[in-house]
């Protein structure tokens, strides 16, 4: 069990402070989905706790260490990152990239031991694209690009997934598909933290939420304590109703607040 | 493709082996490859002569900075992930041999001392990671090709200033020439002075391969990877630093030569910039081993620059990859 936590976390971004001390834990075997208007502070959240920016103040602690403190490949070997968008600069193939997950673990594409080889078939049949092998990744679709990246993420196997919006480029179809893959990861023990900005996915598929609003987080709950009029009207400035439909939460935002800047 | 990846590494040594005769054999007195061979083991008279001490080091320096060319070029490309990058795009041999002549200029050392080679390297460095510091990072090919051009005509511009404050015509003339880049008249002295460097450089660029394909995936995936991308830019700015100012100081200013050998093995190797550095290194020996006999073998008076010929090549090819690709240029970032 690999324990990820944010303890007194403060990142600036070149002199512009960014988190304000955040103080985090995520439990194995749980899906987080970190939500909030733009700006709020998750990418930098989420690159702090992967270790790609220096915290200001406090750390972002894998078992209790400091992440930045891990050398960089028993880093990567403990948590995978995807971040948003993401683009392919050379047409290698989508086993090739895939594969690139197995660096962390000293393999590599062209040379993968039998494991590393099956990590990879896992990961490509996990965000159904079987039969798309040998496909240059530049050539896919959004879409498919996008899952690609996913499958490169999850092919590394580490306890902690962290990823930055996998659904936002995807079809009401694909997005499912890719939240029941960090359900199941998640399930099978992993940690897993996902950005997102559609609320409805989040109420359905998290089993924690964490609202996050000018650099601080202003709820870390059940999806039916973080999705409130209030919050929403607070932080997002929206007005929104929230239904019950047959006890799954649906968020329909409505008008934007005047207050809201 | 993957059936034409196997023989390439094996056919492209089979063709350099077949170059380095050729370039042994060629010149105004032709040696037979028979010839040739016996010369290079046992005593021929003039013909050991000229293999040996005039040849060889010609083309073994023709094997080695090709090598380094296009090492670097594969290396470069793969780092700022851009096809058009190479140390010629961004003014590094014009650096260098401002470096080179401002020690050449001062009296101070012959055209054989290391100074020559260290300061070639100094200008170098700075062209490159001026241009990597600049335009490195998010940034578009426009602004890339433009820092280049513009590191690139500083460091000319400095060059002709200091040619045309010498004192003594002679020293212009032979810096003239020196700057357009030839293999002719080099020595086994001159072969010692580049090896150092090319092998650390080669070193430092090999040990690249694994940081430069998770690269593919940009910088955070890359980090997240567990690649240091400060140290892994550091490496290859170095290196390629290194190899072009060593070659420049040595040689004199050949172009293109990294920038066209990894576009040559591409369509071979695929576009994994770990699996293109060797075969892409291989190819720019290649390239300029045959150039160096294309130049031998040209009727004309005196032998035609190397540096000029790579030149009239490589700039059409730099054009031709800009057209090809001209669509995604516009949105790629570097």
């Amino acid at each position: 069990m690999t324990h990820l936590a944010a303890r007194s976390l403060a990142v600036s971004l070149g002199h512009k402070p960014v988190l304000g001390g955040i103080d985090l834990a995520f439990t194995p075997g749980r899906l987080t989905m970190v939500i909030g208007p733009n700006g709020a502070g998750k990418t930098t959240l989420l690159r702090a706790l992967a270790g790609l920016v220096t915290p200001e103040k406090g750390a972002a602690l894998l078992d209790d260490r400091p992440v930045a403190r891990m050398s960089g490949p028993e880093r990567a070997r403990a948590i995978a990152y995807l971040p948003q968008g993401g683009a392919v600069a050379w047409p290698l193939s989508v086993a090739s990239v895939v594969a690139l997950g197995r660096l962390p673990h000293g393999e590599e594409p062209d040379s993968l031991p039998p494991l590393g080889r099956e990590a990879v078939a896992e990961a490509i049949a996990a965000v159904g694209l079987q039969g798309f092998e040998n496909r240059p990744a530049t050539a896919l679709s959004g879409g498919e690009r996008a899952r690609v990246l996913l499958a490169r993420a999850l092919a590394t196997k580490a306890p902690v997934l962290l990823v930055d919006e996998p659904i936002a480029a995807l079809d009401p179809r694909h997005q499912l598909r890719v939240l029941e893959v960090l359900r199941a990861y998640a399930q099978g023990g992993g940690t897993v933290v996902a950005i997102t900005h559609d609320l409805t996915l989040a109420a359905r598929y998290a089993d924690e939420v964490v609202l996050m609003d000018r650099g601080a987080v202003r709820a870390h709950a059940t999806p039916e304590e973080v999705l409130t009029r209030d919050h929403m009207a607070a932080s997002f400035g929206v007005e929104a109703r929230i239904l019950n439909d047959d006890g799954r939460l649906v968020v329909v935002t409505e008008n934007p607040l005047p207050s809201a800047s | 493709m993957h059936f034409l990846r196997r023989p390439l590494i094996p056919g492209l040594s089979i063709l350099l082996a077949f170059l380095a005769v050729a370039s042994l054999a060629i010149g105004p007195a032709p040696i037979s490859p028979a010839l040739v061979a016996k010369a290079l083991v046992s005593d021929q008279g003039s013909a050991s002569i000229v293999v040996r001490e005039i040849r060889l080091p010609r083309t073994l320096l023709a094997l080695m900075i090709g090598w380094g060319f296009g090492l670097t070029g594969a290396a470069l490309q793969g780092l700022l992930r851009n096809p058009l990058a190479d140390t010629t795009v961004f003014g590094a041999p014009q650096a260098a041999a401002f470096g080179a002549v401002c020690v050449l200029y001062s009296g101070l050392v012959g055209a054989l001392s290391w100074a020559l080679p260290v300061a070639a390297i100094a200008g170098a460095l700075v062209s490159i990671a001026l241009v990597v510091l600049v335009a490195g990072r998010n940034t578009t090919i426009v602004v890339l090709v433009l820092t280049g051009l513009a590191v690139g005509s500083l460091a000319g511009a400095a060059t002709s200033l200091a040619v045309s404050l010498s004192p003594n015509p002679f020293a212009v003339t032979e810096i003239v020439f020196w700057l357009l880049g030839s293999l002719e008249d080099r020595s086994g002295v001159h072969v010692m002075l580049v090896l150092p460097f090319i092998a650390v450089a080669s070193a430092l660029l090999l040990a690249a391969a694994s940081p430069l394909r998770a690269l593919t995936l940009g910088e955070d995936t890359a980090k997240s990877l567990g690649v240091n991308v400060q140290r892994l830019r550091l490496m290859i700015v170095l290196a390629a630093a290194i190899g072009t100012g060593a070659s420049v100081a040595v040689v004199g200013s050949i172009g293109f030569v990294g920038l066209v050998s990894p576009h040559l093995v591409r369509p071979f190797v695929g576009y994994d910039p770990a699996r293109t550095l060797v075969p892409s290194g291989l190819a720019g020996a290649a390239l300029l081993l045959a150039a160096d006999c294309a130049v031998r073998l040209i009727p004309t008076g005196a032998e035609v620059k190397i540096g000029v010929l790579t030149a009239m090549l490589g700039v059409p090819f730099f054009l031709w990859v800009i057209f090809r690709r001209k669509a995604e240029l516009a949105e790629t970032p570097a």
